[in-house]
């Protein structure tokens, strides 16, 4: 059995078994073995595909599987990794796995829950292994999907509204997206020949520069739309701010990267011409999104709303780097995206961990829970650090990474956006102070609030098993930024060709 | 050739320190921390002196010079291939003094803390931190590349930010601890903009070229310019502006005073004896840069630094929080240091002031450390900061009141010991570069005099206050750090220190210039004079001059209000000009667009709805009219 | 064209005058056995067509033949299921005019 077929697979068989159960008890113990044995696997994975590139495999993509699905159209079940994608399915392994921790206690419709947030992780998983374009589709929409019901259902405050809005707006850029997916199979054969998705194959051949131009929006606004891109990104603020714990840790750890993802995999990847004549648009966008995002942040009075700009300020970072195009920024936008998808997950588990005892998120009617919870608290300052790029921790690589490369770009235009984006460093410093100093420091402005218990045993999981990644990256960064450095050459020799 | 690679242990066992303190301390009794943290890095101080003992006298030197060994280095991180970020050990003259000084005080602070902080909730938890911030102070001085260095500078940095909010239940502490952060964080902005300019012309972090001929020699050739000065003057500058950000030069100052809120051994260490210099390493560090490539950046620093010293100095007469007080008078004396940095040349005797500055910086390091420590031991004793709860402690605190009097006369740069010859060969260096900062100082050297004193005589002389119970003197465990510090600060001068750290690492010889060495004393003396005449005794004399001076005192004592002017730029500007209408814009505008789309797509519905009347033969009219219609443009149209 | 005496053209008139019979029936009666009435118009006038247009044009074959049984059994079925239908509604409105029934505009 193929490595990668596995991580379709077990999720399937993990939702099967929780249909078995009865109550939230054994729900949540077979989601939670589910999603170890997915840990296990892209654990595996790293090493596997470690040993097949020191072993000499040089090939573009490793572990590929094709079957044909539907010939007619030429669509494959098409499969195959390089260390980026190695990297973003440990990454989604991880943060599921802490998800289901940090959802321990959800008690209503608890297998209905975990199903959802499983078949949300398959469509993750499935897009990142996935290299026919159709697929890939398929399982996009398959990981947006149940992110309606997830915080329709299980949401708090304005859910309905939230989820309605969220999933519309994210159904806009599929819809951009699919015209865009249109115009890339209907332009791979230009001179004539089978039409096809097959991501390698398009790669190879030069798709018109009037498509090009034409489908480049379309495909990058519909990917950036899931990744935050200003001004599409206000779904999220309100959508995480309604989201159950576990789904604002997938969806801002995970499914936001899919559209960073997205964006150089497809968007940039397949038609490169047009990526470098329309970059500077993007540029000009993003690199307001990184400091808008940030200022945004500084204002905000709920925890969530806080880490919802955050995010659109770091997940801009990534989409910046990537239209740098070059080796170094784009290594950077990836571990940015890995990096953010840990520390965001982190954030998001231990705001719902915090508002579970508090049930409230608004910075000013706390403080002084350093005293009362301090495991959680310290935690906190943990997560906020690695926001604000303290070395040592996976947010400093990542945002150094993505300067020094940007910087190197030689056009002066490209140089004065990364010292605009730098700034972000010291805006991120002020609202993260902000809030660690409101809410963990000074005295306790509630009484209430002392008879509260530290975190538990399964909210420790969740949160250890992200701060063990974040600092594991953060410490020794090499192997991770090489793997993704090596994989990214096929990918900068179709970007330098134009 | 020696093996320098054991000096890999001296950053690896605070950093083991940290992870054990950290992960297990709360497991530990409180002592058993105290004593684990001390002992670590009672062995880091071991090693650094015997590497400075090596590397002084067992390395050969080359052609006279001072070698630059570069001890260990492994690949941390990798952008291209010519820039990468590497962790290592970088062994000449400055980082060795560095690691003499930093393990020094770092270990005496240790010693001091087991006393001071004893019986504090959270005792653990400040060793842990202590042992963090030397470990990356360490990394620090020790880096091999601009970049290491970076890390290590955000490292010390967010220690910095951790001790002064050690009492997080104290809102003050947290204020101050946030506003340190954030502005030296400011300042890492300017820092990391000229690392990433610097880079960009030299491809390489490395200090070794970048500072060797071929880095000079690109750097110089910078023919660019932006808005009227080459790129490697903005380059430097920025980097300057980090390094004035973590001395806390003027106008980026603000945070250090208010950093006092962290516990004294605190302010000892970071705040007085290492972080705050690294600014003035940085500079020490890329000086052959700054020296060829961009002499008007150093003109630049060597005017900050004197402005700093004498706009600190003149603040610290006027307060009556004792560690302020220190706080500004180390603001003054690493304004010294950076002056006299700006107004060295390179090579030789014209290197005088680089070499003086790193004097400066170790004698500093002493003596400033033992006066903090002393303030410490106070402040223990009486239990409040202020100026006006003290008075006659002479006669309870006698080691402290001894050490005391020691650092005092070191600052005030009396003969012989350390802070003169550290000082002498600062205003010798200003005198032959440039006259106006050689005044300057000068003055400044008087205002040092008469505010430390003031501080001596109205804490350990003047009337007695009522005191609760009555002060009693320091346990040993705090008194032998300051004992020590005291020899070292009558003892330090004597180094014969040109001879071991210069600009080209060229042993040169110096000589007292009596000119500058006997005026410079006569006004440490007349300072002291004055102190003694208005704040020996209690008497009104002082509040008659405070009158006297009416507006000036108040704005000099609410330090020029440069404080409101931030909170005004912080608070008006950023959170309610610009953050506050980002927000506004970002719910109204954005996302109102965004809600406006949905909202006409469902008032568009609501307006055409009315057609579907529910009337069966309403549907069947329009389908009959529109098949009719359908059929006669068939007919006739096609 | 003219078989059996009688011209196409007849056949189709007819149908034409019973077939917009029908459709005026259809949209103007309220009463909904009267619209079913119509209805049955309408498809009759479409057999009537269907057979004239197969008997004059093509006469070899049968399918127009054919195609009307089909319709007359349709409609055979559709006048059984609308019926129900009405008597469902009666016992619910007490009534089976047209205008009655809209519970389920929009």
């Amino acid at each position: 059995m193929n490595i990668l077929t596995l991580f379709i697979i077990i999720p399937i068989l993990t939702v099967i078994g929780i249909l078995c159960t009865k109550d939230y008890k054994g729900a949540r113990v077979i989601s939670a073995i589910g999603m170890g044995l997915q840990l296990v696997t892209s654990v595996t994975l790293i090493f596997l595909f470690l040993a097949e590139r020191r072993a000499g495999n040089t090939s573009e993509m490793l572990f590929m599987v094709d079957y044909v699905w539907f010939e007619a159209l030429n669509i494959h079940y098409l499969v195959g990794v390089d260390g980026i994608s190695v990297a973003m399915i440990t990454l989604t392994s991880i943060v599921s796995f802490a998800g289901i921790f940090a959802s321990w206690e959800v008690k209503d419709l608890s297998r209905e829950f975990f199903i959802s947030l499983i078949i949300l992780a398959t469509g993750v998983f499935g897009f990142f292994i996935s290299l026919d374009l159709f697929t890939m589709f398929l399982f996009y929409e398959l990981a947006v999907i149940p992110m309606y019901l997830l915080i329709g259902i299980w949401g708090s405050g304005p859910k309905e509204y939230s989820a309605m809005k969220l999933t519309l707006m994210l159904m806009g850029g599929s819809a951009l997206l699919l015209v865009g997916l249109f115009g890339i199979y209907f332009n791979s054969a230009p001179d004539g020949g089978h039409l096809t998705f097959n991501i390698l194959e398009i790669s190879k051949i030069t798709i018109p520069i009037e498509a090009q131009r034409f489908f480049f929006p379309f495909t990058f606004i519909g990917f950036g739309i899931l990744g935050a891109l200003f001004p599409f990104h206000t779904w999220s603020p309100d959508g995480h701010a309604s989201a159950p714990t576990a789904v604002s840790m997938l969806h801002a750890g995970v499914l936001m990267k899919l559209g960073g993802y997205g964006c150089f995999r497809v968007a940039m990847f397949l038609m490169p011409e047009a990526a470098h004549e329309l970059a500077w648009i993007f540029l000009i966008l993003t690199t307001i999104s990184v400091v808008y995002g940030a200022f945004g942040a500084i204002w905000q009075k709920d925890l969530k709303y806080i880490n919802a700009y955050s995010s659109v300020s770091h997940c801009g970072l990534v989409l910046f780097a990537l239209l740098m195009m070059n080796e170094t920024a784009m290594d950077g936008a990836i571990i940015q995206m890995i990096s953010h998808g840990l520390m965001t997950a982190l954030f998001f588990a231990l705001i719902g961990m915090i508002y579970g005892r508090t049930h409230t998120r608004m910075i000013n009617e706390m403080g002084g829970l350093m005293k009362v919870m301090p495991f959680l608290a310290v935690c906190y300052v943990i997560a906020g650090l690695a926001s604000l790029g303290l070395p040592g921790l996976s947010g400093f690589v990542a945002e150094m990474t993505i300067f020094v490369g940007s910087f190197q770009h030689p056009d002066l235009f490209h140089r004065v956006a990364t010292i605009i984006a730098c700034s972000s460093i010291v805006i991120t410093a002020v609202y993260i102070l902000r809030v660690v100093g409101i809410l963990l420091f000074g005295p306790i402005r509630n009484n209430d609030f002392l008879q509260l218990k530290d975190a538990k045993w399964y909210e420790k999981m969740s949160t250890v098993t992200l701060i063990v990644a974040v600092a594991g990256i953060g410490l020794f960064p090499l192997w991770l930024s090489d793997m993704i450095m090596n994989s990214l050459k096929p990918i900068m020799d179709q970007l330098s060709l134009f | 050739m020696i093996n320098f690679s054991y000096t890999v242990w001296i950053l690896l066992i605070p950093i083991f320190m940290f992870l054990l303190l950290g992960l297990l301390g709360m497991k530990f009794k409180p002592l058993l921390s105290g004593v684990l943290g001390t002992l670590g890095l009672g062995v880091v101080m071991v090693l650094s002196y015997f590497a400075a003992y090596q590397y002084f006298f067992e390395l050969p030197r080359l052609n006279d010079t001072y070698q630059q060994i570069v001890a260990a280095n492994y690949t941390w991180l990798r952008f291209s291939d010519a820039l990468q970020i590497k962790m290592g050990v970088f062994i000449d003259p400055i980082s060795v003094m560095m690691l003499v000084v930093v393990s020094t005080v770092s270990f005496m602070v240790n010693l001091y803390s087991i006393g001071y902080m004893k019986g504090e909730k959270g005792f653990q938890r400040f060793f842990a931190f202590l042992s963090l911030f030397t470990f990356s102070m360490l990394g620090l001085v020790v880096a091999t590349n601009i970049f290491q260095m970076y890390v290590f500078w955000e490292l010390v940095g967010v220690s910095s930010f951790l001790l002064i909010g050690f009492y997080y239940e104290r809102p003050s502490a947290v204020a101050a601890s946030k506003k340190a952060f954030i502005v030296t964080r400011f300042a890492d902005l300017g820092f990391l903009i000229g690392i990433l300019l610097l880079s960009f012309y030299t491809k390489t972090f490395d200090f070794l070229s970048l500072t060797g001929p071929q880095g000079i020699e690109i750097t110089r050739n910078l023919t660019q310019t932006f808005m009227g000065m080459s790129v490697a003057t903005w380059a430097l500058l920025l980097i300057f502006m980090g390094g004035a950000g973590k001395s806390a030069m003027f106008p980026l100052h603000i945070w250090l005073p208010d950093a006092m809120e962290g516990p004294t051994p605190v302010s000892a260490l970071i705040h007085a004896a290492t972080m705050v210099v690294a600014g003035v390493f940085l500079v020490a560090r890329l000086f052959p840069l700054y020296s060829f490539a961009a002499p008007d950046a150093l003109t630049v620093v060597s005017y900050v630094g004197g402005f700093t010293s004498l706009f600190a100095a003149v603040i610290a007469c006027t307060q009556f929080d004792i560690k302020r007080v220190l706080a500004f008078s180390t603001l003054s004396q690493i304004g010294y240091m950076m002056l006299a940095l700006g107004v060295s040349g390179y090579g030789g005797e014209k290197g005088l002031g680089y070499m003086a500055s790193m004097f400066h910086l170790f004698t500093h390091a002493m003596f400033k450390a033992l006066l903090f420590l002393g303030a410490g031991s106070i402040i223990h004793a009486v239990h409040s900061n202020y100026m006006y709860d003290m008075g006659g402690l002479r006669k309870y605190l006698k080691i402290t009141h001894w050490t005391f009097l020691i650092a005092c006369l070191t600052i005030a740069g009396l003969f012989p010991l350390s802070g003169f010859w550290s000082k002498d060969e600062i205003l010798v260096a200003a005198y032959n570069h440039n006259k106006l900062l050689f005044w300057i100082e000068y003055l400044v050297a008087g205002l040092t005099a008469f505010y430390m004193f003031r501080l001596y005589f109205r804490v350990f002389w003047n009337k007695e206050p009522h005191y609760h119970h009555t002060p009693h003197e320091s346990p040993l465990v705090m008194t032998i750090p300051l004992m020590f510090l005291a020899l070292a600060s009558i003892f330090a001068g004597f180094l014969p220190f040109s001879h071991m750290v210069s600009s080209d690492r060229l042993p040169f010889a110096t000589e007292t210039n009596l000119t500058v060495a006997i005026p410079s004393v006569a006004i440490g003396l007349l300072g002291i004079l004055i102190a003694f005449l208005l704040y020996k005794k209690d008497n009104n004399t002082v509040e008659k001059i405070v009158k006297g001076l009416g507006g000036v005192y108040k704005t000099i004592y609410n330090k020029f209000y440069i404080d409101e002017v931030y909170l005004f730029v912080t608070k008006k500007i950023i959170f309610n000009l610009i953050s506050r209408p980002v927000a506004w814009f970002d719910r109204h505008v954005v996302d109102g667009t965004m809600n406006g789309i949905a909202g006409i797509t469902v008032l568009t519905s609501r307006k055409i709805k009315g057609s579907q009347s529910g009337q069966l033969q309403h549907y069947a009219f329009f389908f009959v009219l529109g098949a009719i219609v359908f059929a006669l443009i068939f007919i006739y149209l096609w | 064209m003219e078989r059996y005496g009688i011209p196409l053209d007849h056949f189709l008139i007819v149908s034409t005058i019973m077939f917009f019979i029908g459709i005026y029936g259809f949209i103007v009666r309220k009463n909904l056995i009267t619209m079913l009435m119509s209805i049955e118009l309408i498809l009759n006038s479409v057999n009537i067509n269907f057979v004239a247009f197969n008997s004059y044009l093509f006469p070899e074959n049968m399918h127009g033949y054919f195609f009307a049984l089909i319709v007359v059994a349709i409609a055979a079925a559709e006048a059984s299921v609308a019926i129900a239908l009405i008597i469902n509604i009666y016992r619910r409105f007490s009534n089976i005019e047209v205008e009655n029934i809209d519970e389920m505009k929009y």
